[in-house]
C-alpha cells in the first residue's frame, strides 16, 4: 500500500460483545493515501493494532466492490460516510481531508444488536426474506424468454429494486430504524414481474409481519433511507408495498 | 379466522390510520378556516356569526363533530403510540447523527410539531369551544344570534393568547409541510404523474391554512378589522 500525506484522528466504536458497554476509542493515524478506501484504511489501523499486540477492530466486508452489501459502518453521522450511491468499501479517503476527526460506528437498531465492534447481525433481513421473498417454482427446463412478454418500463422497475444489496443503510438512517426500504424492494422485484403473481398477495403479508416480529421501527416516510441508500432504492416500492398491503388486507381472501 | 387479520395492528396498517385521519383533519381545517375567515369581512362579526350559528345547529354538522373527535383522538393515540415503538426501536442512540444531509427537520420532529399541536388544542378548546356548547355565549349580536365574535375579539386582547395561537400555527405550518404529501405516500399514492402536485398542493396548503389561522388573532389584536 502506497504511503500517503493524511493524518487523521479517529473515534471508533469498540464492543467486545452484544452484552458488553462499548464506547468509542481514539486512534490516530499517520501517512493515509487519499486514493486508499475507507476499508483499506482500516486495515492499516488492524495492522498498527496487531503489531502492537492490540485487539483489531471487527468490521464487516466481503466483496469491496459495492454488491455484497456487508461493509456496514455510520461514518460521521452518515451509514457509509458522505457520498451519495456509495458504500463504505467504494468511499475513498479522497472524500476526507487531511487533519480530520471522523467518528465510525456499527449500525444502530434493536434488530441489528452488535456482535462485536463495528460488526452488527443483520439476520433479521433473511428471515424477512425467508418469511416470503421468493417465488415457487418446479424446476425443470428453462422456458424461452420470451414466452411471458413484460413491458421494458415494468422490467426496469423490477431490476431497480432488484439492486438492492441489503446492506442495512436505509435501517441505519431512519430515524426509526424502519426497514420498509429494503422489505419494499424485495416485495416490488417480485410484484412487478408474472412470475411474482401468484404469490403477490401472501407473500406482503407474511413479510411485513415478519418485518414487525422483528422490532424494526414504523416508517414516517422522512425520506432517509432513499437518500442514502447506496443503489438508490425509490420510495415508490414503498408506496407500491403499502397498495399490495392494503389489497392483501381489505380485498383478497387469502389471510395469512 | 377474521377477514380482516391484523390489518390495523401491524406497522402498516397503523400508518393508515394516520394517514386516512390526517387528511380528515386536513379537510376539516378546510371548513374551519372557511367560516373563520368570514371575520375578515369587517361586518362587526354579523356574518361569521350566522356561520358560527349554522355549525352549532346543523344536525350533520353536529354529527361530523363526533366523527372528528374521534378521528382526532385515533390520530394522537396512534401518534403517540409508533412514537413510543419507534424509539423503542434504536435503543442506542448515534454519538454522531447527521439528519440534515438526508432529511428534512420538520419530517424527523412531527412527534415534537404534533405534540406542540396538541397542547395548543388544549388551549383552543378551551377558549372557545366549552365555551360555545357548555358555559354559554354571553351576548347576542344584532340579528339575534350568540354572538361569538364578540367572544374572540375578548379573547384576543390578551397579547399571550396571541404570541401563543401564532406560535401553534408554526407548529401547524410545518406539521403539514411533512404531514399532507406523506399521507399520500402512506397511502400508496406515489405516481410520477401526481407526485408535483401533491407536493405543490401540499406546499400551498400548509402555507396559506396557517397564515390565515395566524392573521385572525393579530387583526383582531391590532383591531385592523371591525
Ligand atoms: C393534536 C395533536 C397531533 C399530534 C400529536 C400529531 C402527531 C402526528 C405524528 C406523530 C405523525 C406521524 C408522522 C408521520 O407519519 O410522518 C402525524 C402525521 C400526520 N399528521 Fe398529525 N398530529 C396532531 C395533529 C394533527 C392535525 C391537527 C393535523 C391536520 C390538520 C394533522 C395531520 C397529520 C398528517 C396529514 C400526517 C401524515 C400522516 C402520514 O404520514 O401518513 N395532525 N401526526
Ligand atoms: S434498500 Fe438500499 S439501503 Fe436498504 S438494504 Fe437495500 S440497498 Fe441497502
Ligand atoms: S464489502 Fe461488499 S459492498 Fe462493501
Amino acid at each position: 500500500m502506497s504511503t500517503g500525506n493524511m493524518n487523521l484522528t479517529l473515534k471508533v466504536w469498540r464492543q467486545k460483545n452484544n452484552n458488553a458497554k462499548g464506547a468509542l476509542v481514539d486512534y490516530k493515524l499517520a501517512d493515509i493515501s487519499p486514493d486508499m478506501s475507507f476499508l483499506e484504511m482500516f486495515d492499516v489501523l488492524n495492522e498498527q493494532l496487531i503489531n502492537k499486540g492490540d485487539e483489531p477492530v471487527v468490521f464487516d466486508h466481503d466483496c469491496r466492490e459495492g454488491i455484497c452489501g456487508m461493509c456496514s459502518m455510520f461514518i460521521n453521522g452518515r451509514p457509509h460516510g458522505p457520498k451519495d450511491l456509495v458504500t463504505t468499501c467504494q468511499l475513498h479517503m479522497r472524500s476526507f481531508k487531511d487533519g480530520d476527526t471522523i467518528v465510525v460506528e456499527p449500525w444502530r437498531a434493536a434488530a441489528f444488536p452488535v456482535v462485536k465492534d463495528l460488526t452488527v447481525d443483520r439476520s433479521a433481513f433473511d428471515r424477512v426474506i425467508a418469511a416470503g421473498g421468493f417465488i415457487s417454482v418446479n424446476t425443470g427446463n428453462a422456458q424461452d424468454a420470451n414466452n411471458l412478454p413484460i413491458p421494458k418500463m415494468q422490467a426496469d422497475a423490477a431490476f431497480e429494486a432488484a439492486a438492492c444489496i441489503g446492506c442495512g443503510a436505509c435501517v441505519a438512517t431512519c430515524k426509526n430504524a424502519s426497514a420498509m426500504l429494503f422489505v419494499s424492494a424485495k416485495i416490488s422485484q417480485l410484484a412487478l414481474l408474472p412470475q411474482g403473481q401468484p404469490e403477490r398477495y401472501r407473500r406482503v403479508q407474511s413479510m411485513v409481519a415478519q418485518m414487525d416480529a422483528e422490532g424494526f421501527g414504523n416508517c414516517t416516510n422522512t425520506g432517509a433511507c432513499e437518500a442514502e441508500c447506496p443503489k438508490g432504492i425509490s420510495l415508490e416500492n414503498i408506496a407500491r408495498m403499502n397498495r399490495d398491503f392494503a389489497s392483501a388486507k381489505f380485498i383478497s381472501e387469502e389471510t395469512v | 379466522m377474521s377477514g380482516f387479520g391484523n390489518a390495523f395492528s401491524s406497522s402498516i396498517g397503523k400508518k393508515f390510520i394516520m394517514g386516512i385521519t390526517g387528511l380528515f383533519l386536513i379537510l376539516f381545517l378546510i371548513v374551519h378556516c372557511g367560516i373563520n375567515a368570514l371575520i375578515f369581512i369587517s361586518d362587526g362579526g354579523l356574518t361569521f356569526n350566522v356561520g358560527a350559528h349554522f355549525m352549532a345547529t346543523n344536525w350533520i354538522i353536529r354529527a361530523g363533530e363526533i366523527v372528528l373527535f374521534i378521528g382526532l383522538l385515533a390520530h394522537i393515540f396512534q401518534a403517540l403510540r409508533l412514537t413510543l415503538q419507534n424509539q423503542k426501536a434504536r435503543p442506542v442512540k448515534y454519538a454522531v447523527n447527521d439528519g440534515k444531509a438526508n432529511s428534512k427537520w420538520y419530517s424527523r420532529s412531527m412527534g415534537l410539531l404534533g405534540t406542540l399541536l396538541l397542547i395548543f388544542l388544549v388551549v383552543h378548546l378551551k377558549d372557545f369551544w366549552v365555551v360555545s356548547r357548555f358555559t354559554g355565549i354571553p351576548t347576542v349580536d344584532a340579528n339575534g344570534h350568540e354572538d361569538l365574535y364578540a367572544v374572540m375579539k375578548e379573547k384576543f386582547q390578551d397579547p399571550v393568547r396571541v404570541v401563543v395561537y401564532v406560535l401553534a400555527m408554526f407548529s401547524l405550518c410545518y406539521h403539514l409541510l411533512h404531514g399532507f404529501a406523506s399521507a399520500f405516500q402512506t397511502l400508496g399514492w406515489n405516481h410520477s404523474k401526481y407526485n408535483g402536485i401533491i407536493k405543490g398542493a401540499g406546499v400551498w396548503y400548509s402555507v396559506i391554512i396557517s397564515i390565515l389561522f395566524a392573521a385572525m388573532p393579530i387583526a383582531v389584536y391590532f383591531g385592523l378589522i371591525q
